[in-house]
Parts: structure tokens; sequence; C-alpha cells
């Protein structure tokens, strides 16, 4: 019945092109436009927020405390590195409030360190859906970081009951926390799609990320004080500054800065703010773009 | 999706618009394994390090597609048929645009989608969730989910025995996720449907039901390629085919006379085929 098959076989590359061309055929599979891509992004939004809820409220659906757990395991975290870092090394010697101070540090920290191993499966662990389905690759990393960004809030909630308990007591300076969670949120984006290119091309990264995430929180100070080490004079400070400048512990000092009444600026490193919206943008808008210059290569093989 | 007898194929219009043109396409693509080059053995692990910056340098190179070419039109549905390995997959995601062309291009009308038998979507989730997310992945809005909700539940046949729907997709058998699938990616009309093999787990009834919403899709000026080893299946859905051996295009033309020449081949076991 179709009447064009014996003179397209005959048909050559040239004429074929052309024929595609003139009805406004495109290229399978090409890359969109950058404003494009952030426009299909944009409109894929009830994706993004139904997908983190979704991925919340099944984390702990095979658990017979259920949500409970949401609260419980940054609240344990924190228990733990209390017996640690408070008790067998005593790292509070000389740090006031040292158990809002270490909570608050577990659990920024914790928001940030989630957020990049999601971003690691967030293509790898997701090729059903890739696979099946067109859409925006984005959307899945940036999905999850929002997934981690309601858990932290979750977490919040226990950590101002905490410090009520504690006699912190609310102040004004408990809203700069919006502007400084906000710059950690979209820095945590940023590195979140960074890792979900390079995992999904090499998987051994989810391997080696534990061990990256470790050191790094190790060496941001969310349960020790930088200033302690400036204090001891055994490193140059240079080293102390630049310690205190890696966007980590910038966004957990800016938190302990925001919540805990003992904690001064004297404390922040200088240009706090800038740091916190400098490190955001530029993790972000890296992150963003180095992950749509691959957008085309996801799923596949 | 109504019930009535399938709907007559549509009539060509006279000028028939084309919505996939596939020029010259050649497909290779790397596969790890087998050797000892592959994925996992030590010694191989770090001699690719050694090598990282040449490109691509392990596993074997295949050769899937060489050098096909066809138009499709709209309202067309097309089988393709031929042996394992016959490049069929491979055809159909090169024209999705998930597997790059090695030479030549594919051009089609908007995004293609592919629908395939392995592609799980969220095991760990409801198929319930996998409704909802699966419509909006697929960019439609809240209130167009809701309302298509239980056209697509119904649609499956899933819920017809238990309330499957609120259990986890990891724990359907593979009929039931392929049909959850189907039904959740047919739900959306869409310029080019690609299907591989998805129908072939459903049960008769299911089959009826997705020939039907094949020809819905057609009739919206859609086009839609089917991979089938059912004959059968070829000829009911379909009224062109292409017949893929060995990575060539060997035949182009009506359903039947390209499945009866197959036929012929594969009962022969001929290696040239009648041209």
């Amino acid at each position: 019945m179709p009447p064009h098959e014996a003179p397209l076989r005959e048909a050559s590359t040239e004429d074929l092109r052309e024929l595609a061309l003139r009805h406004g055929l495109t290229v399978s599979g090409a890359r969109p436009s950058l404003p494009a891509y952030a426009r299909q992004i944009w409109s894929r939004r009830d994706f993004i927020t139904a997908f983190a809820t979704a991925r919340l409220t099944a984390q702990y659906s095979q658990a017979r405390l259920g949500q409970v757990w949401q609260v419980m395991t940054p609240l344990l975290n924190a228990a733990v590195y209390y017996l640690i870092f408070g008790v067998l090394m005593d790292a509070k010697e000389g740090v006031a409030d040292y158990v809002p101070f270490l909570i608050t540090g577990i659990f920024v920290w914790t928001f940030t360190s989630n957020t990049i191993l999601a971003g690691t499966r967030a293509i790898s662990g997701n090729l059903g859906l890739v696979r099946a389905l067109h859409f925006p690759r984005a959307s899945l990393p940036i999905s999850l970081s929002l997934q981690q960004l309601q858990q932290l809030l979750l977490s919040l909630a226990a950590l101002v009951m905490i410090l009520l308990g504690l006699g912190e007591f609310p102040a004004w300076s408990w809203f700069l926390a919006v502007p400084a969670l906000l710059c950690q949120a979209l820095f945590n984006t940023g590195v979140a799609l960074v890792l979900a290119r390079l995992a999904a091309r090499t998987p051994d990264i989810s391997q080696l990320m534990p061990f990256v995430l470790r050191t790094w929180m190790y060496a941001s100070g969310a349960m020790w004080s930088i200033q302690h080490l400036a204090a001891s004079g055994r490193f140059p400070d240079g080293v102390v500054l630049a310690l205190q400048c890696n966007p980590a512990a910038v966004y957990i000092d800016l938190m302990r800065f925001a919540l805990i009444g003992s904690y001064t600026s004297a404390q922040l490193p200088p240009h706090v703010w800038a740091l916190a919206a400098g490190w955001a943008l530029l993790a972000f808008g890296g992150g963003f773009i180095w992950f749509w210059k691959a957008e085309e290569t996801y799923g596949r093989g | 999706m109504a019930d009535p007898q399938s709907t007559p194929a549509p009539a060509h219009p006279p000028t028939p618009t084309p919505t996939v043109v596939v020029d010259e396409v050649h497909v290779t693509y790397t596969v790890g394994g087998g050797s000892a080059g592959g994925r996992g053995a030590a010694t191989a692990a770090l001699s690719r390090m050694l090598r990282r910056g040449e490109k691509r340098p392990t596993g074997r190179r295949v050769h899937a597609v060489k050098g096909v070419s066809f138009v499709a039109y709209r309202g067309e549905a097309i089988g393709l048929i031929g042996s394992n390995g016959s490049g069929k997959s491979t055809l159909l995601k090169a024209i999705a645009g998930l597997q790059p062309v090695e030479r030549g291009q594919v051009y089609t009308d908007g995004q293609p989608s592919l629908l395939g038998v392995n592609a799980a979507l969220m095991n760990d989730l409801t198929g319930e969730r996998n409704v909802i997310l699966g419509g909006l992945a697929m960019g439609m809005s809240r209130t167009e989910v809701r309302e298509r909700y239980d056209e697509i539940v119904d649609f499956s046949g899933i819920n017809e025995k238990d309330d499957a729907i609120s259990r986890p997709m990891g724990t359907y058998s593979s009929g039931m996720g392929a049909r959850l699938r189907f039904s959740i990616a047919a739900a959306k009309s869409h310029d080019v449907l690609l299907i591989d093999e998805a129908l072939s787990t459903g049960d008769a009834r299911f089959r009826r039901r997705s020939q039907q919403r094949i020809d819905e899709l057609r009739a919206a000026a859609g086009t839609v390629f089917l991979v089938s080893h059912s004959n059968s299946t070829i000829t009911e859905t379909c009224e062109r085919a292409l017949w893929l051996e060995a990575g060539t295009l060997r035949r182009d033309g009506p359903a039947k006379e390209v499945v009866a020449a197959y036929e012929e081949f594969t009962a022969t076991g001929a290696t040239t085929g009648a041209k």
C-alpha cells in the first residue's frame, strides 16, 4: 500500500536530508540549547517536587517506625558524635554551648553530604526511568537535592526543640538561617549535578565518595572548632583560613552564627556572606552547565 | 480507550508528511565483557586506568546497523522483523536518540518515545506513584495526570484481581510491569512511538486493547514502530514492515509481503534473500 517504498530505496543521502529539513524534522537525540533546557526543567517542576516527596516517604517505608526515622537518624548521629568528640576526645573544651554547636554542625553537614551522595546515584540509580521516558535529566539530581532539603527541614525542627530545651531562645538572628540554607541548597545541588554526570559515566565514583566526604567533614569543623586550630598555632594562618573558607565550613558556621547566641561574628571568616553566595552561584551555575553538556548521553549503552 | 473493534487504518493524506527520516545510519557500540577485557576483572581495570587517555579502550566493537535508510510517514504503523541480533532494537534506540549513530543521521518530528521490555520504572515505589510520576515526567500537568489516572490503571488491567496498584512495582510480575509501563507511556499522544517487544508479555486481552490504542495513536497523526517476534502481531497491527538481517535492510514494503518473505527465509534457512 505505501507508494513510497521503491523510489526511496534509490534516494541519495542529500535527498533524504533535504526531505527531513523541508518538513522541519530535527536530529534525534540532539541536546537542546541551554535556555531551552532551563525552560524544560521549569516545565517539569511538578515532577521534581512529586519525585522528591515520593522518595522521601519511600525511604523508610520498610522500617517499623516508618517516618520517625526522619528525625531519629540525625539525632542518633549527633549522639554518637557527642559520645566520641564531646566525651572521649574532649573537643568541647573551650567551646561554649558545645551540644548546640555539635548538633548544628552535624545536621548542616549531613545535608551537604547526603545531597552529594544522592547526586552520585541520581542517574545510575534511576536508569529504568531514564531509559523509559523522555524528560530533562537534570530533574533527577535537582529533585533528589530537594528531597534532602525537605529532610533537613525535618531535622531542623528537631534541632529547634533541642535548642529550646538547652535554653537557647528564639532571636531575630534565627532568620539568618533562611538565606544561609538557600545558599547551601544551591551549592549542594550544583555539586550533586557534577557528581551525577561523573557517576553516570564512571560508577566507581560512588565507591570513592564516602571517603572524600569523610575527609571533607573532618576538615570542615562539623564537630570541632576551627578557631582552636588557629589558636594552637600548629598550622600557618593560610591553612586555617582556607579551611574556614571551604564551602561546607562556611555554611556550617553561618548556621551556628544564626542559631546559637554565644557564637559570634568574630568566629566567622571575613566576607562570609559573599563567600556563601559566591560558592552557591559558582557550584550551581557550573554544575548545571556541566551536567547539561552531556545531556544526550545519559542512559545510553 | 473505548472498546469497539480496531479502527480501520487511516488513509494517507494526498502528500504524506514524513515523521522519521533515517539517512544511511550506521550504529556501532562497544560491549564490555566476554574477553579478559571485561569490567570487574582487577587486571583489566588496572590496564584500563593506565590507558585512560585513549578513546574507549576496552571491549569489542559491534557494528549493529549497517547503512539503513528509510522514511516513515504520519499515520503509519511499521513493524520491524528479523532474527535475534539483527539490529532491530539498536535501530529503535538510535531513532529514539538513546544510542549515538556512527555515521548518517536520524531526523524526527518531535521527541520519539521508546517503550522497551526491560525498562522498569521505579521498583521501590507503588504502582500508583509510578503512574503519577511517569505522567509528570512525560510533561503532563498535575491535573492532567489526575484526570487520566483511572483510565491508565483500567487500561493496564493490573487492578483486575486485587489491589496491585498500591503495591511496590518491584513485586509485579514481568507481564504486569510491562502492561503498566505501556499504559503510562500510551496515555500521552506521541508523535513517534517506538515499541520494543513490550506487547508480547501481556495476555491476549491486553494485546487486543493495546492494539486498539496503537490504532488510536496512529489516527492522532502519530507514527508507531513495533518490534516483535510474533509475525501475526506484525501483520495484524502494521501495514508496512521492515526486515532487518545482520544490520542491513533486507526488505521494506507491505507487511504481509515482507512477513511472507521473512517466513520463507526462516523456514528454508536460506542465506541469500530474494530481492
